[in-house]
């Protein structure tokens, strides 16, 4: 089980929980606004990007390869971005905040 | 080299070089051919500008049969998110239940169809009218306006054997322009009235503009989604154990997808023209010269994807471009994912077996390269479960 909160482009803040899946996929199912999960997690779409505050980076980890190839020409990328659907729920994340990316 | 199978004519070029030049009409172009190199060169609209003279950036170019700039296809940041933002929400309803259940219940009964005849032709028999049915959805207008798309067939800009032909383009073209018509003298909840309501900078959207987005519509979601659609039964039919698989761990259709679309690439590529002299991989291109973004290259890309000559169904790390990339990716991909997902999982549910009984490929040219986009025809027979 692991507690996860999203901060909304437009500053709402909504802590969710979840047992398993990505956590692209906990946010679509609570209809957290900004993620969209397009290609379904395969990485290819990058509708799923946040910014992992930068104290809990620790938990998730820098972004893969793959990851930080889609994010390279996002503007709005910095050294907190990963793709929600690479990030997988378990407990190493319970607590952690992440502000969804514009 | 079974049937289904489409091979990769960019290999050794994308390889060696990373470009590759083929000659359209008297404009040639440069083709981008690595997955990197596409994705920088899409990204960067300044360089590369989609805001060039209407029908150029097509390859191959249509300049000489229109003049309506397509919307927001054809325009450039900042005006082409002003436009994008107008269209987006309703382009995202196929995620809506009742859509979705209206969509189930087209594919449902086309395959039906289909195990019913003996015999069927894939091409016109199949794809065409699931890809016109489902339009309507789309659009929000009668089920039965699908009837005239068929009846325009597979090509709506091309003759049997002929690149580009004008007479059929303005089939298309005052067929909307009389649609449009009739939305403005009597408004309903469809996409030409939506469009024709809508507002960009504080204005109306002028008929034109409207006219433009519609274009695009039916243009850029018709043989890509034919193709993508014709290929899968192919496929499908030297892979049985693959739709097997789909029947019993239904949970990776929607992974299969991706990877059908970045295997079949069901459109090679979409140019761009070129602002100032600069380069794409290391090689010099001029200022209003054009260049390609090749998708069906770029997702074979071997630098990226293991085995990228292989369907993997369930592929996890799939940065593919089958839908574009960047801003302009495809506005129809909500859509099309939907319906295909909804095609596979239907398939899989339904069918038992697929015999491909003749064919005839549908070969691009595009010079040093000729690719395998699909079928002109492929005729199948299908057996219920
Ligand atoms: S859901 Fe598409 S990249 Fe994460």
């Amino acid at each position: 089980m692991a507690k996860i909160t999203f901060i909304t482009s437009d500053n709402e803040t909504i802590t969710v929980e979840g047992t398993s899946g990505s956590v692209m996929e906990l946010a679509v199912q609570h209809g957290i606004h900004g993620i969209d999960g397009d290609c379904g997690g395969v990485c290819s779409c990058a509708t799923c990007h946040v910014h992992v505050a930068q104290e809990h980076m620790h938990k998730t980890g820098a972004a893969n390869e793959i990851e930080r190839d889609m994010l390279e020409l996002d503007d709005d990328a910095d050294e907190y971005s990963r793709l929600a659907c690479q990030l997988q729920l378990d407990e190493a994340l319970d607590n952690i905040v992440l502000r969804v990316a514009k | 080299m079974k049937k289904s199978e489409l091979a990769d004519p960019f290999k050794s070029a994308r390889q060696e070089k990373g470009y590759g030049k083929m000659n359209d009409q008297i404009d040639p172009v440069t083709m981008v051919l690595r997955l990197k190199d596409v994705r920088k060169t899409a990204h960067d609209w300044k360089k590369f500008t989609s805001g060039a003279v209407p029908g150029r950036i097509v390859v191959p170019s249509e300049v000489n049969i229109r003049d309506t700039r397509q919307i927001p296809f054809e325009v450039d940041p900042p005006m082409h998110g002003a436009y994008r933002s107008i269209i987006e929400r309703w382009f995202k309803r196929p995620l809506e239940p009742e859509y979705e259940e209206k969509l189930s219940q087209q594919i449902q009964a086309i395959i039906n169809e289909a195990l019913a005849k003996e015999t069927i032709e894939v091409v016109s028999e199949f794809s065409l009218p699931l890809q016109s049915r489902a339009l309507t959805l789309l659009l929000n207008i009668p089920y039965e306006e699908a009837e005239t798309w068929i009846g325009w067939g597979t090509h709506v800009f091309r003759s049997e054997g002929v690149a580009l032909d004008a007479s059929k383009a303005n089939i298309l073209y005052e067929y909307i322009d009389r649609q449009l018509e009739k939305a403005s003298q009597n408004p309903g909840d469809d996409l030409y009235s939506v469009l024709l309501n809508s507002e960009v900078e504080g204005r109306k959207l002028t008929a034109e503009e409207a006219k433009g987005v519609m274009v695009l519509t039916f243009a850029g979601g018709r043989d890509t989604v034919i193709n993508a659609v014709t290929n899968s039964i192919a496929y499908f039919a030297e892979h049985p154990e693959a739709l097997q698989r789909l029947r019993n761990e239904p949970e990776i259709i929607g992974k299969a997808v991706e990877e059908l679309i970045r295997y079949f690439s069901p459109l090679t590529h979409m140019g761009r023209v070129v602002t100032e002299d600069t380069q794409v991989c290391e090689h010099a291109v001029k200022a209003d010269s054009r260049v390609s973004l090749c998708w069906a290259s770029a997702n074979r890309d071997e630098s990226v994807f293991e085995d990228a000559d292989k369907v993997v169904l369930d592929r996890k790390l799939n940065p593919h471009v089958g839908f574009g990339f960047g801003h302009h990716k495809c506005l129809g991909a909500t859509h099309t994912r939907q319906m295909m997902k909804i095609f596979l999982k239907n398939l899989a549910e339904k069918v038992e077996r697929i015999d491909i009984l003749d064919l005839k490929e549908n070969i691009e040219d595009l010079d040093e390269f000729k690719r395998k986009v699909g079928y002109d025809q492929i005729s199948v027979s299908f057996k219920a479960r």
